[in-house]
């Protein structure tokens, strides 16, 4: 049988741990890089109103919604607002 | 105009040193003038490295203090003449360098020389600061590892943030990921990130990847940097990656584990 697991092993998706390296870089890196750059003093406030004006229709968590101001070179800034939504709350 | 590099990485022991000294001897070995500054003032080791510990006199801060001239300073190397090392000062505290006083010593380096290494120290204290300030291009020296590739974003955003160029408003540092001790085996396994991992979480241009190897601590011994040892996988990698400075456009090697044998693998070679 150890060549049949040698075989079935090889098929199976595992979770490794350098996938696991990977997404806790990912989301602790973007979180340091945020933190980096000066976000304007209304950004704390705004996402505050934001959850409110949702929360009129859904029901959301204090951390399902993200902002960021990004400067992208030159004139251009971007406002990015990022909303996660769990699939019974999509529903209503 | 002299090309300043700082090879840097937030973190210690990833091959900062290593890489200054292959990559310098490299540049110089292809004809062009180089100097390696050591900027890790009170725990000096580039000269180790690059086999001249017997022969430093005076030092970087000596000549920041105007008790010696940058010529008595800078130890030629042996093997090629138009490489110098300027070594850290082993007895000053660090705080002995400033803005100044350095931008001084590199503009007159960058009068004599093609290319300005500077070999940073590790943390994000003021000696590493000053390694990084007047810099042109930075090789941001990385394991494949989650600590080490934490502290290299850090870097960036210094690199983005306190240095000359982003005081001034000028073109930005150019960037380089340089990966070092990378296993092909073990990222084959899972159990290390990939090239394409780094990448993706740092995303700056891949400058080269040198693979984990046996030839590295063996040059350290021997005070000849890993360059050197020409038919070694990492001398070659190193090699690779000074044509890539130089614009020469190679393609990436070692990045695959050695595949085994039908021998090997029967008989567990």
């Amino acid at each position: 049988m150890a060549l049949l697991d040698y075989f079935l092993r090889k098929k199976e998706k595992q979770v490794t741990t350098a996938s696991k390296a990977k997404e806790r870089l990912q989301i602790i890196v973007a979180h340091e890089r945020n933190s980096r750059h000066k976000q304007p003093d209304y950004l704390p406030q705004l996402t505050e109103d934001i959850l409110a004006v949702l929360r009129k229709y859904i029901n959301v968590p204090d951390d399902s919604l993200s902002i960021n101001l990004d400067n992208k070179g030159g004139d251009l800034n971007v406002l990015e607002l990022n909303i996660e939504l769990q699939d019974d709350e999509v529903k209503g | 105009m002299a090309r300043i590099i700082v090879v840097t990485s937030g973190k210690g022991g990833v091959g900062k040193t290593t890489s200054s000294a292959a990559i310098g001897l490299g540049l110089a070995l292809k004809g062009n003038k180089v100097v390696i500054i050591d900027f890790d003032i009170g725990l000096r080791n580039l000269d180790l490295i690059m086999g001249c510990e017997r022969r430093v006199v005076y030092d970087f801060v000596n000549v920041i203090n105007g008790e010696a001239t940058l010529n008595q300073a800078l130890i030629k190397d042996k093997r090629v003449n138009s490489l110098s090392i300027l070594p850290a000062s082993q007895t000053r505290d660090k705080d002995a360098l400033n803005k100044e006083n350095v931008g001084k010593v590199l503009e007159e380096l960058g009068e004599m020389y093609d290319f300005i290494v500077c070999d940073s120290p590790a943390g994000i204290e003021a000696g590493a600061m000053m390694a990084l300030y007047y810099a042109d291009e930075a090789i941001v020296t990385t394991n494949p590892e989650v600590s080490s590739v934490r502290d290299s974003d850090r870097i960036l955003g210094m690199l983005a943030s306190r240095s000359r160029r982003a005081e001034l408003g000028l073109d930005p540092i150019k960037e380089h990921l340089l990966l070092t001790r990378y296993s092909p085996k073990r990222v084959e396994e899972g159990e290390m990130l990939s090239v394409e991992d780094v990448e993706d979480i740092l995303s700056i241009p891949l400058l080269g990847v040198i693979p984990e190897s046996q030839a590295v601590l063996k040059a350290s011994n021997a005070g000849e940097p890993v360059i050197l040892d020409t038919d070694s996988d990492a001398g070659k990698a190193y090699q690779d990656v000074v044509d890539r400075l130089l614009g020469e456009k190679v393609d990436f090697r070692f990045l695959l584990a050695e595949k085994k044998g039908i021998f090997s693998r029967m008989f567990g070679g």
